[in-house]
């Protein structure tokens, strides 16, 4: 696994996981509803700006 | 004239579209566990998730009917395909269009065909609404509340939904794989999108604790009082419409195309990431969505609050919510619509792929335009499913039970038959019977087969969504029966199989 690949996906994988984290921030009391809003947005980019390149896309498993 | 310049009838030209898939798959080309599980996650998180979960709130489940009912639906999908769909695909290995033609003969698979692709259609136009909803909201354009009256959409909604539309089709048209591509690159995202917007939802419903759900789940969310209008709905509509969404694809057998490709009969279980992702947590979440944002619009004053995939996508995930209602139907209509151009591709006199293709856009985005799609969509998915079933029914029949009883398999194709009575009869009278025991008595034009019909059948009062069952018996013992009486009377060519 190339250095860039893997620094692709740490970045996929850490969108995701504000994706997750934000709404249960705001769900605590941690952070208001517009906060929780912008964090989704930042784990949007950062997830479809990076996994793009990486998740490879294989027609034969198009059963 | 020459054997190729002769006109192709119907039959051939639909035998020629599927000719590639007529051979069973090769060992070479089977695949392991984690495609199906891919597969099945990415393509049961659709855009149709926010407009389902939404009808069960409306129509007033209470939050056991909505929890259990959907778990128990989900568990029996699930075994359908693993059970009922997957065995016998890894066995034949072979399209669901061939299988039926086997047993039923080519004329009833146009038939089949045909009203599959028509469905397609509908269901594809269904994501394309839902897509237009999460546009037209930041763009201040309402969409239509049918619920409060309003049966058609705004001229500048309709034109937005002709644009999307049009994209699709011209998609479509060009092929999908880079459509594929970004549908595997949307899966993993999407579902946690739904679960970001349920999260919201409870903060905004006031659940302060995991001890708050089960109070506001049973007074604020599924209430158990259904929104004016709207009929009630139960626990066995909840397991009902969970099992009978994709019935056409398990019991119905329209998956044994994609678990030929599997290398065990198990591999049908993967189809549990796709239930429970797509349509166990992503129905609970958008009803959670939509109760929080009916709070909200009636707390802010508005009359008629209008729960669309948008409006209840904004509430609880802002950009991301609207992006996530786009992309859900974007990335299922797409696929969809390119289906049904290839099924109408065959019943027409060799018009191109985009021909047939822009021609089947054009009933999708008529169809985004009708409101009343996604309104009844729950009714929609189940009369389809029901329409369908029989088919697979015969396929399970055929093979497991009619070498056991000494009949013939695949009779039809090894008689040269045009149409296999037994499953002309099985089909559409299944069809037709448990259509009309459900209509007498939820239709006015037909309360009057109560007095027709006998005691224990005019107290039969069928749930919608739980006619599966006795349909599939209904459909397999007449099918069966016929198979006897046709087999009897024409003489076997070779031994049973």
């Amino acid at each position: 696994m190339t250095p860039m690949r893997t620094a692709l996906q740490t970045i996929s994988f850490l969108g995701l996981a504000l994706t997750v984290i934000a709404p249960l921030l705001a769900w605590a009391g941690g952070i208001s509803l517009e906060t929780n809003k912008t964090l989704l947005v930042a784990g949007m980019v950062l997830w479809f700006g990076t996994a793009l390149f990486w998740i490879k896309h294989d027609p034969s498993a198009n059963a | 004239m020459s054997p190729s310049a002769r006109p192709q009838t119907l039959v051939e030209r639909l035998d020629a579209l599927y000719e590639y898939d007529r051979e069973p798959v090769h060992e070479k080309k089977l695949h392991g566990g984690k495609t199906f599980i891919a597969m099945f996650a990415g393509e049961h998180v659709a855009g149709t998730e926010f407009v389902l979960g939404t009808l069960l709130v409306a129509h007033g489940v209470s939050a056991f009917d909505a929890l259990v009912g959907l778990l128990v639906g989900n568990v029996l999908a699930v075994l359908s395909w693993a059970l009922m769909c997957a065995p016998i695909a890894v066995r034949e290995r072979l399209t669901v269009y061939w299988q039926i033609r086997k047993i039923a003969g080519p004329y009833l698979t146009i038939i089949y065909s045909g009203a599959f692709a028509l469905v397609l259609c509908l269901l594809a136009g269904a994501m394309v609404s839902v897509s237009t909803t999460a546009i037209a909201h930041p763009l201040g354009i309402e969409s239509a509340n049918y619920a409060a009256g309003e049966r058609w959409p705004s001229l500048p909604w309709m034109g937005l939904a002709a644009v999307i539309g049009a994209v699709i089709a011209v998609l479509a048209v060009l092929g999908f794989e880079r459509i594929a591509h970004f549908s595997k690159v949307c899966a993993p995202w999407m579902p946690l999108i739904f679960l970001a917007g349920g999260v919201t939802g409870l903060s905004l419903l006031g659940v302060r604790s995991p001890g708050d759900f089960w109070e506001v789940a049973q007074t604020r969310i599924w209430t158990g009082v259904p929104f004016e209008g709207q009929s009630k709905y139960g626990f066995w509509s909840c397991v009902g419409l969970a099992w009978l969404c994709n019935i056409s694809q398990h019991m119905g057998m329209g998956d044994v195309t994609i678990f030929r490709y599997a290398k065990k009969w198990y591999y049908g279980f993967a189809s549990a990431f796709g239930m429970f992702i797509g349509h166990y947590l992503a129905w609970i979440c958008s009803g959670i969505m939509c109760a929080a944002f009916m709070e909200s619009a009636r707390a802010a004053g508005v009359a008629s609050p209008n729960p669309t995939p948008g409006n209840i996508a904004w509430l609880g995930a802002g950009w991301a919510g609207l992006v996530c209602v786009v992309l859900a139907g974007w990335t299922t209509a797409n696929p969809t619509l390119y289906r049904a151009g290839l099924a109408f591709q065959a019943a027409t006199p060799n018009w191109s792929r985009w021909l047939v293709t822009l021609i089947a856009g054009v009933v999708m985005i008529a169809t985004a335009c009708i409101p009343a799609v996604n309104f009844y969509l729950d009714r929609v998915v189940g009369n389809y499913g029901l329409f369908f079933m029989p088919l697979g029914a015969f396929i399970f029949i055929d093979y497991w039970v009619f070498p056991r009883l000494g009949l013939e398999r695949n009779f039809a194709e090894r008689h040269r038959l045009r149409a296999s009575w037994p499953a002309a009869v099985g089909w559409f009278g299944s069809v037709i019977v448990c259509f009309l025991l459900f209509a007498k008595d939820n239709y006015a034009a037909f309360h009057g087969l109560n007095d027709l019909l006998p005691a224990f059948l005019a107290r039969y009062r069928p749930d919608f969504f739980m006619q599966v069952l006795p349909e599939w018996l209904l459909a397999v013992t007449l099918y069966t029966g016929c198979s006897f009486l046709q087999q009897r009377r024409l003489r076997p060519v070779g031994p049973p199989r």
